[in-house]
């Protein structure tokens, strides 16, 4: 009997093409991947000769770095496209980009970009192998993999967790696939923020909880994510100032205690320190922010050597 | 000359019986039970419907300026294969149809090259900039039937207000496409659930009802004569239904997408699925097709919006909004809503023909004698199959491509001369 879930040329557009029991075995994956980013020579051959094209339309230095560096551990050549420096700033389509790119031989494409369903166009015109590294406000399933797997490692499974996911929600493609992913693994969660950055329908969607109060959101939390709030929204009208914005929703000694005593702290990261987060609490006992960035690098590892059938 | 269409199932104020129908020349001489003539041709309709030629008050054929992506040629070519006899063309050209030098352009080029009529309207302000009214009684002069600022949306209120006086001053209705800027944004799709869920910045059904409600508070104190294009959403066809109630001489239209599709075709992330208004949820969509069936609504327009590949090929949010319309109308709406018993094949007729010709004034459409013979011949059994290898149109940015869809038209008489044939 062979029941070992098939990983073999797939996409990850997203998460919900994923069951519970394939996304763990990721996660198993990912944990022997770990492994490997800490031993002293951080490199094993088995994707050796297969080419990884990380086509980043939106800059994002951090998760290229993670994707390069988890090529790079795996053997594989690594070819970076960047817009900003990039025919696409003068005027190439993304159809032709992917021709081109393509006819150089590409066997997994990695990409990043502002346009929801942009991933599904690189494979539609490569027939290659698609992670996506995060496409407008749509999914962002390698930054959810990584936040579930820092959660499964430390607290042995999501089955019965409460998370609590707090900020601008409106804006952020990581809640959307977290959402898909942790319920999936058997977790309860509940988004905060204010009305005006809170998509409709998200109960209906994802089966979540949506509140506007945070101390109500954080009530029994096992986990509490804190996400990026922008400046640019409040140009846009959708809230006063940082400040009070700040006031009602951040992450402080105060307002954690309103969670469970030990409850875990994440946050996808880049952090404005002292907006949606204080300093105290994102290097505190509880946080986990450092850690989920290590993990990054084996989730995208796993997912790769899965995809292109790494020898074990 | 003689043409004889025989032993068809013609629709005569709104009924389909079996007659025959004599055209000499243009005009349509005689409808009867049975006529027997020698003719010069013969057209056996024997199992076949004979429906007055239909009409498009909403169509773009993006000439002058814009012929890569369709002209006069292949638009009025593709809309005679949908069955079109007339059709309207919106002033969004490039250099804008916003003064009687460029209604006479698109007029003789219809006129000397087209395959069906064509009907011009003009633009409400210059350019469609929403800044100055354009020169609408010359315009008029040319022949325009209405003016429309379609795609734009004038968004001042005291410059609108003025439009509509200035409009009714010189007996022009005006063609609202109803969208408040601000609040469709950026919005790429309807800001409903599938949207929530893909990401996409919204366009919310408010975008559309605040400014239907605005422009018939305006016309209400301008007199205006108020046509509302391609209404989208429930709210809006209560704004209407009042203002109908309240005897305001306004009328809308539903377009075959708005009818058949809702968001959820957005789904896959295919581009012709976007188009303004973008296609509302399921209870929007019901609510037009009930609107569409008690007169609520009062005709069908196709909103044939041709792009070219390159331009819908990309990313969604990058691509341009709009589909083509002009083949797939009648089999859309035959398959989707009349074979499933959601409209009567009368009401379908009516609304795509007789009732936009009445409502803007473009002639009597009824077969009758003595009227012009644009008739469309349709085999209610045989498939329309829309493909990009035979589209009429230079574009092939419709949903329907590929699908097999219930009702075909098999062929189209303008003026008595066979404009199309299956």
């Amino acid at each position: 009997m062979n029941d070992t879930p098939q990983f073999l040329g797939r996409n990850v557009f997203d998460l919900d093409d994923y069951s519970a029991e394939e996304i763990l075995y990721i996660l198993e994956a990912a944990q022997g991947m770990k492994e490997i980013n800490l031993r002293e020579y951080k490199k094993i051959p088995t994707l050796r000769g297969k080419t990884i094209c990380t086509l980043f339309v939106e800059n994002s230095t951090r998760t290229r770095m993670s994707f390069e560096l988890a090529a790079s551990r795996l053997s594989a050549d690594v070819v970076s496209f960047q817009a900003s420096v990039s025919a696409l700033q003068k005027g190439e389509s993304l159809q032709d980009t992917v021709y081109t790119l393509d006819a150089m031989g590409i066997d997994l494409y990695c990409i990043r970009h502002s346009s929801p369903g942009s991933p599904q166009l690189v494979h539609k015109y490569s027939g290659k192998p698609v992670i996506n590294g995060g496409d407008g406000r749509h999914a962002h399933p390698t930054q959810a993999l990584l936040d579930i797997f820092s959660i499964w490692e430390k607290l042995g499974s999501l089955e019965g967790l409460k998370v609590t996911i707090v900020g601008d929600i409106l804006n952020s493609r990581v809640v959307r696939s977290n959402l898909i992913g942790m319920k999936k693994l058997g977790a309860s969660v509940t988004v905060c923020g204010p009305s005006t950055l809170m998509p409709g329908s998200m109960e209906d969607i994802y089966g979540c909880r949506v509140e506007y109060d945070l101390k109500t959101a954080l009530q029994d939390a096992d986990v509490v994510m804190g996400l990026r709030m922008q400046l640019e929204r409040q140009t846009e009208g959708l809230f006063p100032s940082l400040e009070e914005y700040s006031k009602h929703y951040v992450l402080s000694k105060e307002t954690i205690k309103w969670a469970k005593q030990d409850a875990l702290i994440m946050h996808p990261g880049p952090m404005n320190r002292g907006i949606e987060i204080l300093p105290e609490i994102a290097d505190g006992r509880q946080s986990i922010i450092v850690e989920q960035v290590a993990n990054g690098v084996a989730v995208r590892m796993a997912l790769m050597f899965l995809i292109l059938g790494g020898k074990a | 000359m003689k043409t004889l269409i025989k032993n068809g199932t013609v629709y005569i104020e709104g009924k389909l019986i079996k007659q025959d129908i004599l055209i000499t020349d243009e005009i349509i001489t005689r409808v009867d039970d049975v006529i027997k003539v020698k003719a010069d041709n013969e057209i056996d309709a024997e199992g076949l419907h004979v429906f007055p030629g239909f009409v498009d008050l909403h169509c773009h054929l993006r000439d002058p300026g814009q012929t890569y992506k369709e002209d006069i040629i292949s638009g009025t070519k593709s809309a005679a294969k949908g069955g079109f006899t007339t059709i309207c063309a919106m002033p969004n050209t490039d250099p804008v149809v916003d003064n009687i030098a460029a209604v006479e352009y698109v007029q003789r080029r219809a006129k000397d090259l087209g395959f069906c009529k064509v009907h011009v309207i003009g633009a409400i302000t210059k350019k469609l900039e929403g800044a100055e009214i354009s020169e609408m009684a010359n315009m008029k002069e040319g022949g325009i039937i209405a003016v429309s600022d379609d795609g734009k949306c004038v968004q001042n209120a005291k410059l609108m207000l003025s439009c509509m006086k200035y409009a009714t001053n010189f007996d022009i209705p005006l063609i609202i496409h109803a969208e408040d800027y601000n609040l469709a944004g950026k919005g790429q799709i309807h800001s409903g659930k599938i949207c929530s869920q893909l990401g996409f910045s919204g366009i919310p059904t408010l975008a559309e009802e605040v400014i239907i409600a605005r422009d018939i508070m305006l016309a209400e104190n301008s007199k205006a004569r108020l046509h509302i294009a391609h209404i989208s959403t429930a709210k809006s066809l209560e704004l209407v239904r009042q203002a109908k109630l309240n005897g305001m001489k306004i009328t809308c239209e539903v377009t075959p997408h708005h009818l058949t599709l809702n968001e959820e075709a957005c789904l896959g992330f295919d581009t012709n699925t976007k188009m303004k208004p973008p296609l509302r949820s399921e209870k929007d969509r019901k609510a037009l097709v009930a609107a569409l069936r008690d007169g609520l609504i009062d005709c069908i327009a196709t909103d044939h919006a041709p792009h070219a590949d390159f331009e819908k090929e990309r990313e969604f949010d990058h691509a341009p909004f709009g589909i083509t319309g002009f083949e797939s109308a009648f089999a859309v709406l035959y398959d989707r809503l009349v074979t499933k018993g959601h409209l009567s094949l009368e009401r379908l007729v009516e609304a795509m023909s007789i009732a936009p010709a009445t409502l803007m004034n473009l002639g009597d459409k009824r077969i009758s004698a003595g009227n012009p013979a644009d008739l469309t011949i349709v085999d209610i059994n045989d498939l329309t199959e829309l493909s990009p290898e035979t589209t009429l149109s230079k574009a092939k940015n419709n949903p329907w491509m590929g699908k097999k869809l219930k009702g075909k038209v098999v062929k189209t008489l303008c003026r008595g001369r066979i404009t199309w044939e299956a």
